[in-house]
């Protein structure tokens, strides 16, 4: 019962908010709601038991990536109200490959959650009190079984860190 | 204790409503900020079945897809700044420079 009413009112600010971010005008404004969103995720991943990835989340996308986004948002100029949809045929094409991938996804999962027991639901979660200390659990798996993706990950975020600092630098000999 | 196919559909949702941002919006930084809704939209997923398998390799991967957006958002917002300092827009109907 209470796993539901968190599990309904999180659900409800980050859709709301996601649907507000995609539709307002003020590029600030979709951020903020983004960090809403965002949130509110954080929120379901508290109630799925995932302690250190509602800690991570909030100090990295929100701490970390959405300051980023608002610091460039700030300093690109945009005084001009731009016309938020592109045109009146974009958008209904976006309508209706959301509509129809929607549908498709929406009639995938009904339908295994019709046939209980096999197919994509066999799993019958543990419950909460009998689950083990969920960061210890995570380090383990990522610093044994996932040792060199994670290696992989800290390249990757280098590379991300050396392209970015090139690319917004200001070209002095050109 | 919630069934998954809630958790699914709200990742769905988040899904479809990043997709349609990015199809619509004209502004770069929205658009970027509609992928990572989608990126977001996949860990609860992610999450969610990790719960539900009693696995925790499903979180790791998350933690990973955290990591790839951190890279993404960092090397896209390089990317529109480079952009703007060249063309003093941030639309993306102005970005035909390869168009013909």
């Amino acid at each position: 019962m209470l796993d539901s009413v968190i599990f309904y009112s999180f659900a409800g600010i980050a859709v709301i908010s996601a649907a507000l971010m995609i539709t307002r005008r003020n590029a600030i404004h979709s951020a903020v709601f983004l960090i809403t969103t965002l949130l509110a995720t954080a929120g379901i991943f508290l109630q799925l038991r995932a302690e250190f990835l509602f800690i991570s989340q909030i100090i990295l996308y929100v701490g970390g990536i959405m300051v980023l986004f608002i610091f460039v948002i700030m300093l690109v100029r945009l005084d001009v109200p731009l016309p938020q949809i592109r045109s009146r045929t974009q958008k209904w094409i976006a309508l209706l490959v959301a509509l129809a991938v929607g549908v498709e996804a929406g009639v995938v999962i009904f339908l295994a959650r019709k046939a209980p027991g096999q197919g994509l639901l066999i799993p019958n979660p543990a419950p909460a009190d009998k689950l083990p200390p969920n960061t210890e659990e995570l380090a383990n798996s990522l610093f044994r079984t996932y040792l060199l993706p994670f290696e992989i990950a800290s390249v990757l975020l280098l590379v991300a860190m050396v392209g970015a600092v090139v690319m917004a630098k200001k070209r002095t000999d050109a | 204790m919630m069934p998954i196919g809630h958790y699914l559909f709200l990742s769905l949702a988040l899904f479809l409503i990043g997709a349609i941002g990015v199809i619509t919006r004209r502004n770069v930084i929205i658009v970027l900020m509609s992928i990572e809704l989608i990126l977001n939209a996949v860990n609860i997923n992610l999450v969610a079945f990790s719960r539900y398998f009693g696995d925790v390799a499903g979180q790791v991967f998350a933690l990973f897809i955290i990591a790839d957006a951190a890279a993404e958002a960092a090397v896209g917002l390089g990317i529109i700044i480079a952009f703007f300092r060249n063309r003093e827009t941030v639309l993306a109907d102005e970005m035909d420079l390869l168009k013909w």
